[in-house]
């Protein structure tokens, strides 16, 4: 047998999950100095996850990060093989035997729990599922949000919280010109929404925007964003953690907020957005759906930069219809590849994909959110793929090479078997042109196809 | 909104920004970074990663340091794309020290 890596054996990688670490980890393989076939496995016809369906329409610019996706699939050695879900339509055992190594990237689906009472009542909404509606992913069309209350709130202060209040505070005229899906731009121009509440465990010192996200809060056109002097205040331990000079970026978060309290509320605005800090939800409460949120202050104890928010006991209560929860997100299982419960992760040793006992497993690697958990951004995922990569070429002699591989063939005799529509890189092309030219007409980039059917009936 | 590398970088060249950049914009010389902003996406995802603070984005770039916009856009497209992280430059510790990093 010709060794693994030659051009007469070229390494096969099934790749699962075709988001940013999946595309990064199609790319290190590529460009890497020996001979590889790269087959990228996606459940929905689209590529590349959350940069289409969880990067802010309002945030283009982001979004040209597909330029350079598109110039790994342009590559002959790179494969799409969209519209199919790994683990019912196709099992992780049988991508086993028709390549030599598969990448997990199936990234951080679900949400996290708040773990408390009424969670579950209508108006208590996840972010993911809010974030896949306005950004027009299937799986999320057909959700319904009540958007006839005064108040909003929003459980976090991170990125993902930062993006699903600027949605609600922003006015028609400043989304309508973005990729935002029609069906909830239509919903979002009905809004009665005139107070967001976005909430901190923490205080402003360790909230989790970017600075970039938190000064757009003040580009707003129609809506104040509002923070009390008085929740300003610092304990000694935050003072320590904003001189550190490598805590800039929450520096510039804090100089931000201390900003907009000094700012005048503006009485022509017709939407007032708060920032509240120290507190957290305790109990959601609704006969048959949420009427209110009981919050809960908290203080912070332990070192800086280790502090954690503990309950005070006291506690307020907020009227709100509407509450949507965005305090990380968490990975759901895939049969056939261990999983980390308390983590939401594939346990895994630098990428390598071990059981819960440490032990590596062979052919198995993993990359991005599902790799380690639902922290940095499209570019943290980059490092993180070429990691899992370098290891994997690092156990090449350890592969199996005994014979050859069937590669994509073995996978679409499968899928023709079990008559699982496939479609490829260049079906997925089709879409893409025909959503562009929607757009146009509507001054939008693109009107993405929110249903799969749609999709595949423009092929 | 541009996103550039500034006088920090100059002499240290610590390279840890092109690890987590999404669009491969780092360019390099001898003596230090410089980002394509045709390429760049204004991610900010390299702003945290810098040891001695160099890169600035929009808004938030020093008065002193403006002179930089001109400077990235000029160089980065004619110098060698910069993709994975790279010794830094000899004396960049000291360098990095007398920064006050």
């Amino acid at each position: 047998m010709a060794k693994l890596g030659s051009e007469e054996n070229p390494l096969l990688v099934a790749i699962v999950g075709s988001g940013p670490s999946g595309f990064y980890a199609a790319e290190a393989l590529i460009k890497s100095d020996i001979s590889v076939k790269v087959d990228l496995l996606e459940r929905l016809p689209s590529p590349y996850g959350l940069v289409r369906s969880g990067v802010a329409p309002d945030h283009q610019k982001l979004k040209q990060v597909i330029a350079l996706y598109q110039k790994t699939a342009d590559s002959p050695d790179f494969n799409l093989i969209a519209n199919v879900n790994v683990g019912t339509d196709i099992s992780v055992e049988e991508l086993c035997q028709s390549h030599h190594a598969v990448i997990m990237t199936s990234g951080a689906e679900t949400d996290r729990k708040l773990g408390v009472a009424g969670e579950d009542l209508n108006g208590s909404y996840t972010a993911t599922e809010f974030v896949g509606w306005y950004n027009g992913h299937p799986d999320y069309r057909d959700r319904q949000f009540d958007l006839s209350h005064d108040v909003a709130v929003i459980i976090g202060q991170g990125n993902v919280a930062a993006d699903v209040s600027r949605i609600l505070s922003k006015t028609v005229d400043e989304l309508k010109h973005t990729d935002i899906a029609q069906h909830a731009l239509d919903i979002l121009a009905e809004s009665k929404i005139k107070e967001i509440h976005v909430i901190g465990r923490r205080g402003p010192a360790q909230a989790k925007f970017t600075p970039k996200e938190l000064r757009e809060f003040g580009e707003l056109s129609d809506c104040n964003s509002i923070v009390r002097a008085e929740d300003l205040i610092l304990n000694p331990e935050s003072e320590i953690e904003l001189l550190e000079k490598s805590n800039i970026a929450s520096k510039k978060i804090y100089d931000q907020f201390c900003e907009f309290s000094k700012r005048e509320t503006d009485p022509a605005k017709s939407r007032n957005c708060y920032f509240k800090f120290l507190m957290g939800p305790k109990e959601l409460i609704g006969t048959t759906k949420l009427e209110k949120v009981i919050l809960e202050k908290n203080q912070l104890s332990g070192e800086p930069f280790k502090q954690s928010a503990r309950g005070t006991g006291e506690t307020i209560e907020l009227e709100t219809g509407i509450l949507f929860r965005s305090i990380g997100y968490r990975g759901v299982p895939i049969a056939g590849v261990p999983f980390n419960e308390s983590w939401g992760t594939i346990p895994n040793e630098k990428g390598r994909i071990t059981d819960n006992n440490c032990n590596i497993i062979p052919q198995l690697y993993t990359a991005g959110w599902i790799k380690r958990g639902p922290s940095g951004i499209i570019g943290t995922n980059r490092a993180c793929s070429v990691e899992t990569v370098q290891c994997l070429l690092e156990d090449i002699v350890k592969l199996d090479n005994s014979e050859i591989k069937a590669g994509a063939e073995a996978i679409y005799t499968i899928l023709d078997r079990k008559n699982i529509r496939h479609i490829c890189y260049d079906n997925w092309k089709k879409i893409d042109i025909k959503e562009i030219e929607r757009g146009k007409l509507k001054g939008k980039p693109r009107e993405k196809y929110t249903y799969i059917a749609e999709m595949l009936s423009e092929i | 909104m541009t996103t550039i590398v500034t006088e920090n970088c100059k002499n240290c060249r610590f390279t840890d920004c092109v690890t987590v950049c999404p669009v491969a914009c780092f360019h390099y010389d001898d003596d230090m970074l410089y980002i394509d902003p045709d390429t760049c996406i204004d991610c900010s995802a390299c702003i945290p990663e810098c040891p001695v603070q160099a890169i600035y984005e929009g808004d938030d770039i020093p008065e002193d340091q403006e002179k930089w916009i001109e400077i990235n856009a000029e160089k980065a497209p004619g110098l060698p794309v910069c993709e994975e992280q790279m010794e830094p430059l000899p004396g960049a510790e000291e360098r990095k020290a007398a920064l006050g990093f």
